[in-house]
């Protein structure tokens, strides 16, 4: 699966180690070729009378704080940041863009880099919260290898604020296995009708007023980022009769899903990936109606402590080797095409990842003004709270 | 140094702890909760009512976690009164460290991590597929209202069970003789010798226990499956999610009136139900 060829194994390590011992190889070889010279580092730059100037190489600090989501790195890619630059990556995971809006709006968040979806970055240039990119210091950044309806939202009134991570789609899961004799389910409106039938107590939803009310909206063929009262009102009509046939609102439905306690979920594509990859007869399906088509970007906060650090993590993430690693493992499509060349053919042909055109030309790009409607966020709550 | 001088400067830690740590950030919520929402929310300096007058749109939290809270509180007691008067008073001495470091174990792990357990317990492949191959039916039990109270009472026995055993362990044994010698049967002493003389360690464990489940949100988040809503769920909902930091404050605030209510009612009852003893009040 994910290849690991830059990493020391187990028995290469224990091998490394009786060598060293044995006295055929100097101290000097050993840390260096397990990577534990690195380690100490950054353990020894944590304590502050032992710093030393091991990773003055690079410059940049001892470590950057990365504001991300779930299931959405691979964890070996950030070892091989740290042993070449070292700084250690430390990772807050969110649950929700409103989220990572409201720690940035109280300030102080000592994030260095975050990964805010395409919708919110005007919402961050607005309010002065996000720091405007010097793209000399991400080489690796080639605008001309994107796909620019995925890299297009990162650049506001001219200027480039974010640089594109991943890209996906918010359809949802169903396990085949326990259909019965309903057919496949295509459509929004038959992902609603089943959960309120056959499917009742083994539905989940996001939480998270923008695809949960987005995807409510589209079984009456409504835009998924509607502000329009009336059309909010059936939404809720309809949310709030689901509610009891719901097994879960919760963003954390891989577990669930798994065990066979639910069988049907919005979910996203890396998600759906993920999952039916360890199971095939979860199936990901986007719905005919449309829903959302997202992309989500690396982006520097107004204030971020390492900045230095900030402009190295993105540059080395955006490496198309690195890039296809992370892909590999959290089987998420990146706008580059450089890291497609690098991909398989299975993975360029998986219609999880890379969706038919008709299916994807039905979807729509989340609308800034769904994150800071009023509206919607108390919807949900009453939804929430029914 | 005169003994005024000593206490002053013995007192000013908790003093300068209470103004930064209680004091001002309850000054800076009711500030907000008279503010209005920014447009991209967070906050906007006004003087309103309005999110005050909205507080009914949170009623549905208010009132699961007023008749939960007082639920989980009672159910807590009814399971940690025995447990408690077992190690007190009928576990074997040599045991009794033991069974006390067995009650406390739970707290060296995150409650985070034992709520997953607990999912994994009440979903479908644990206790109901059980309950399922000794022909009994499936019952569902994650995501329910009883999974919530269940996390509940899991959670917060020991701050019950705790105070209650303190208070059972310093009884002394030649009252309950006393009884006995009075020709009091067993049941009776207990009822009017070591129940009353325990109600102190009842009423701390009571008031622990309710005062913490009033502002819970993680349990019902992660048992409850986000179905079932408490003030703590709304809070986070309105200060991370619609970043309506007024309303969320003003929601803050209900529920420290609420609370200020409760309690106090709570502690009359309690030093009245004791007969007017005043070592069962708290503060």
């Amino acid at each position: 699966m994910t290849d690991r060829n830059d990493f020391i194994s187990r028995e290469k390590f224990m091998a490394e180690l009786w060598r060293y011992k044995k006295g055929s190889v100097t101290r000097r070889h050993f840390l260096g070729v397990t990577g534990l010279g690195a380690a100490t580092a950054v353990l020894g730059s944590a304590v502050p009378g032992l710093r030393s100037a091991a990773w003055a190489q690079s410059g940049i600090g001892d470590r950057v704080v990365l504001a991300t989501w779930p299931n959405y790195h691979d964890p070996a890619n950030f070892e091989a940041f740290t042993a070449a630059t070292g700084a250690a990556v430390d990772m807050n995971v969110f649950g929700s863009n409103e989220e990572m809006l409201a720690k940035l709006q109280a300030g102080g968040s000592g994030w260095d880099v975050f990964v805010p979806t395409n919708y919110t970055i005007t919402t961050y240039v607005g309010e002065d919260l996000i720091e405007p990119l010097d793209l000399a210091k991400i080489p690796n950044y080639d605008a001309a290898s994107y796909n620019q309806r995925f890299a297009g939202p990162g650049t506001v009134d001219g200027t480039v604020y974010a640089v594109p991570k991943n890209w996906g789609t918010t359809g949802f899961a169903v396990n085949t296995a326990q259909l019965g004799s309903n057919p496949k389910p295509t459509t929004w409106k038959e992902f609603w009708d089943m959960t309120r039938a056959d499917f009742s107590g083994r539905t989940m939803v996001h939480d998270y007023q923008l695809t949960t009310i987005g995807n409510a909206l589209k079984y009456y063929g409504y835009s998924f980022n509607s502000i329009d009262t009336k059309e909010l009102a059936d939404a809720e009509k309809l949310l709030l009769d689901a509610k009891p046939h719901l097994f879960a609102i919760s963003s954390d439905y891989q577990p669930s899903m798994r065990s066979g306690d639910a069988w049907m979920t919005i979910s996203w594509t890396g998600d759906g990936k993920q999952m039916n990859r360890d199971m095939p007869e979860i199936e990901y399906v986007l719905g005919k109606e449309g829903g959302e088509l997202w992309s989500d970007f690396y982006a520097i906060p107004k204030g971020a402590p390492h900045l230095d650090a900030a402009y190295a993590l993105i540059n080395f993430l955006l490496d198309p080797a690195v890039n296809a690693k992370e892909s590999l493992f959290h089987g998420y499509p990146t706008a580059d095409a450089r890291v497609d060349a690098l991909l398989p053919p299975e993975v360029l042909n998986d219609p999880i990842l890379y969706p038919a055109a008709d299916l994807l030309d039905a979807l729509e790009f989340g609308a800034a003004v769904t994150l800071t409607d009023p509206n919607r966020a108390e919807l949900m709550a009453r939804f929430k709270s029914a | 140094m005169t003994p005024r001088l000593r206490t002053t400067l013995l007192l000013a830690p908790a003093t300068v702890w209470l103004l930064a740590m209680l004091v001002l950030p309850l000054v800076v919520v009711v500030v907000f909760s008279f503010g209005e929402r920014a447009a991209a929310g967070g906050y906007t300096p006004a003087f309103s009512f309005e999110n005050f007058a909205n507080l009914g749109a949170r009623w549905t939290a208010f009132k699961n976690t007023l008749m939960l809270a007082p639920v989980g509180t009672l159910l807590c007691l009814l399971i940690a009164y025995p447990l408690a008067y077992y190690l007190a008073v009928r576990a074997d001495p040599k045991w009794r460290t033991l069974l006390l470091i067995l009650v406390i174990v739970p707290f060296w792990t995150s409650i985070l991590i034992r709520s997953y357990a607990w999912i994994y317990l009440l979903g479908g492949q644990g206790i109901p597929k059980l309950v399922s191959l000794l022909g009994l039916g499936s019952p569902r039990l994650i995501n329910t209202p009883f999974a919530v109270l269940t996390g509940i009472v899991y959670g917060y026995l020991p701050l019950m069970v705790f105070p209650i055993y303190v208070s059972l362990e310093r009884l002394d044994k030649r009252l309950l003789e006393a009884s006995a010698d009075l020709g009091s049967p067993p049941w009776r002493s207990f009822l009017q010798v070591t129940l009353p003389l325990s109600m102190p360690g009842v009423a701390t464990g009571c008031m622990l226990v309710f005062i913490l489940l009033m502002g819970e949100f993680l349990i019902p988040a992660m048992l409850g499956g986000g179905k079932v809503f408490f003030v703590g769920n709304a809070l986070v909902d309105l200060f991370l999610q619609s970043r309506n930091w007024p309303f969320g404050a003003a929601v803050a605030v209900a529920l420290v009136v609420i609370m200020l209510v409760t309690v106090t009612a709570y502690m009359r009852f309690t030093r009245r139900w004791a007969g007017g003893r005043d070592d069962v009040s708290l503060m």
